[in-house]
């Protein structure tokens, strides 16, 4: 159980049987008042947000959410297949809820599922993964007059911002969290 | 950034501390650790070692009146278990001040002229709070009113239904102090244990705070200075600290006993760290302390 003054950005709480997460969190407390607790809660399942201001002796059922680790198998079509990597169970979860994760997914990456009552909610990869480029503009050695950094697309499709020296064939770390190009891969 | 906060700082604790001296206030330090405290309701004090450390200074401060002297002003260390946010830290510095012989009326007067005093010394980073602060009519409004002006209720119907603090949090604060500073003054009379009753009417006290940009900056009021009615206002206080699993120690009767000999007196505390904050422009209590209890 946790209670009103648990509550911060990113806790994840049951609310009427659904799991609901912190997004905005905000203490007040007017002189000789009572503590209260402003929040923005967020729908893990659907999305929908609402705004609840609680007191201190509020209390709060642990969102029940398991995290499986799974191996990220194929796609096909909008439908992203996933293997529990202890009970070999196969699950499928949807691009839309995957969101960004789709650019940085290759086969066979192990991720974190996120599971509701047997419902694959969410899922979280690693901080970095390396992909390998496979279209950048050469560099043009000595031009020194344009920008530092130039666009390349890696195998997933998704294209960033490198410094010129990546080229075709490299394979570039990339942080999931940002998109950001962090270093390239030594093999 | 980190310099200047810090030398902000130093230049406003300097400028408070001229203002005092100007006004023959006496400066006083008192024990942070005491084996009883004032008992309030919704505040959770800090054990230690079987003592409590001070939410206020105040108990020690009207022990000081009692003595005999009239005009005193300290600046230090308070602590408040649990509460953190953008405005709270549980260990800040307050600064308070209490005078026998005036009401909460000529103080508000003087908590006005010592911002003013205060304001005018300090190199301030936010002109905005400058402007506000140079204000030539600060706005006296009294709790009832800024209920029927901001308020989705009444003040009557907030405090039948339990909800005065969520009102006030969610409609009237951020309504108060923008243009120039609020008074906000004339509150019920159960959320204020340690403020005299109004004599006109008895359901309020004669207790105001100060807004500035929508931020309490300041709570002062008209010392309720009857023992015996002090006293039975602290049991009631306690029995609902009790219920929040809270303890204050025992009662306070040195206390009690000291308060008969105070006729007249009115005090005020005013969060430091919040005044550094509107001078300095700053949006979080973290930007103007040296050190948050997070990153120790």
């Amino acid at each position: 159980m946790y209670t009103a003054s648990d509550l911060r950005k990113g806790l994840k709480v049951e609310i009427d049987g659904e799991p609901f997460i912190v997004t905005d969190f905000e203490f007040s407390k007017p002189g000789k008042g009572q503590s209260l607790y402003r929040t923005r809660l967020k729908n893990m399942v659907t999305g929908n947000a609402f705004e609840k201001t609680y007191r201190s002796n509020d209390k709060f059922r642990k969102a029940p959410l398991e995290e499986r680790t799974m191996q990220y198998l194929y796609s096909q079509g909008d439908e992203y297949h996933f293997m529990d990597t202890k009970s070999y169970e196969q699950i499928a979860i949807t691009a839309e809820q995957l969101g960004d994760n789709i650019n940085f997914m290759v086969d066979n990456m192990d991720v974190a599922v996120l599971v509701f009552k047997e419902r694959p909610i969410g899922v979280t990869l690693p901080n970095s993964v390396v992909l390998e480029v496979t279209r950048a503009d050469p560099w043009a050695k000595g031009d020194t007059s344009g920008t530092d950094t130039k666009p390349v697309t890696v195998e997933t499709g998704y294209t960033l911002q490198v410094p010129p020296f990546v080229e075709e064939g490299d394979k570039i770390q990339i942080d999931t969290r940002t998109g950001q190009y962090i270093t390239r891969a030594k093999e | 950034m980190a310099f200047s906060f810090l030398s902000r700082r130093a230049e406003i604790f300097q400028a408070v501390r001229l203002f005092f001296l100007e006004r023959e206030y006496l400066e006083v330090d008192t024990p942070l650790r005491l084996p009883a405290l004032l008992p309030e309701a919704n505040i959770a004090p800090l054990e230690s070692s079987g003592w409590y450390l001070q939410t206020s200074p105040e108990l020690c401060m009207k022990r000081l009146l009692a003595r005999g002297h009239d005009k005193i002003f300290q600046i230090c260390k308070c602590f408040r278990k649990d509460e953190r946010g953008t405005l709270h830290l549980p260990e800040f510095t307050m600064l308070e001040w209490y005078r026998t012989d005036i009401d909460y009326m000529d103080l508000m007067e003087e908590c006005e002229s010592l911002l003013r005093f205060v304001a005018e010394r300090v190199a301030s980073q936010s002109p905005a709070s400058l402007t506000i602060l140079a204000d030539a009519s600060w706005e006296y409004l009294s709790v009832t009113k800024a209920f029927d002006l901001y308020g989705r209720i009444s003040l009557g119907e907030a405090l039948t239904q339990g909800m005065f603090d969520e009102v006030l949090v969610r409609d009237v604060e951020p309504r108060l102090g923008f243009v120039r500073p609020t008074f906000l003054y004339d509150y019920p009379a159960q959320l204020g244990s340690l403020a005299r009753l109004k004599s006109a009417d008895k359901n309020l006290v004669e207790r105001f705070e100060l807004y500035v940009n929508g931020v309490e900056l300041a709570n002062g009021f008209s010392e309720l200075t009857d023992a015996e009615e002090q006293h039975s206002r602290f049991v009631r206080e306690r029995e609902i600290a009790a219920g929040m699993g809270h303890s204050f120690g025992a009662m306070p009767e040195k206390f009690l006993d000291d308060l008969e000999r105070i006729e007249t007196a009115a005090g005020i505390a005013l969060g430091v760290d919040r005044l550094v904050m509107l001078l300095c422009g700053a949006e979080c209590i973290d930007d103007v302390v040296a050190f948050t209890p997070e990153n120790l």
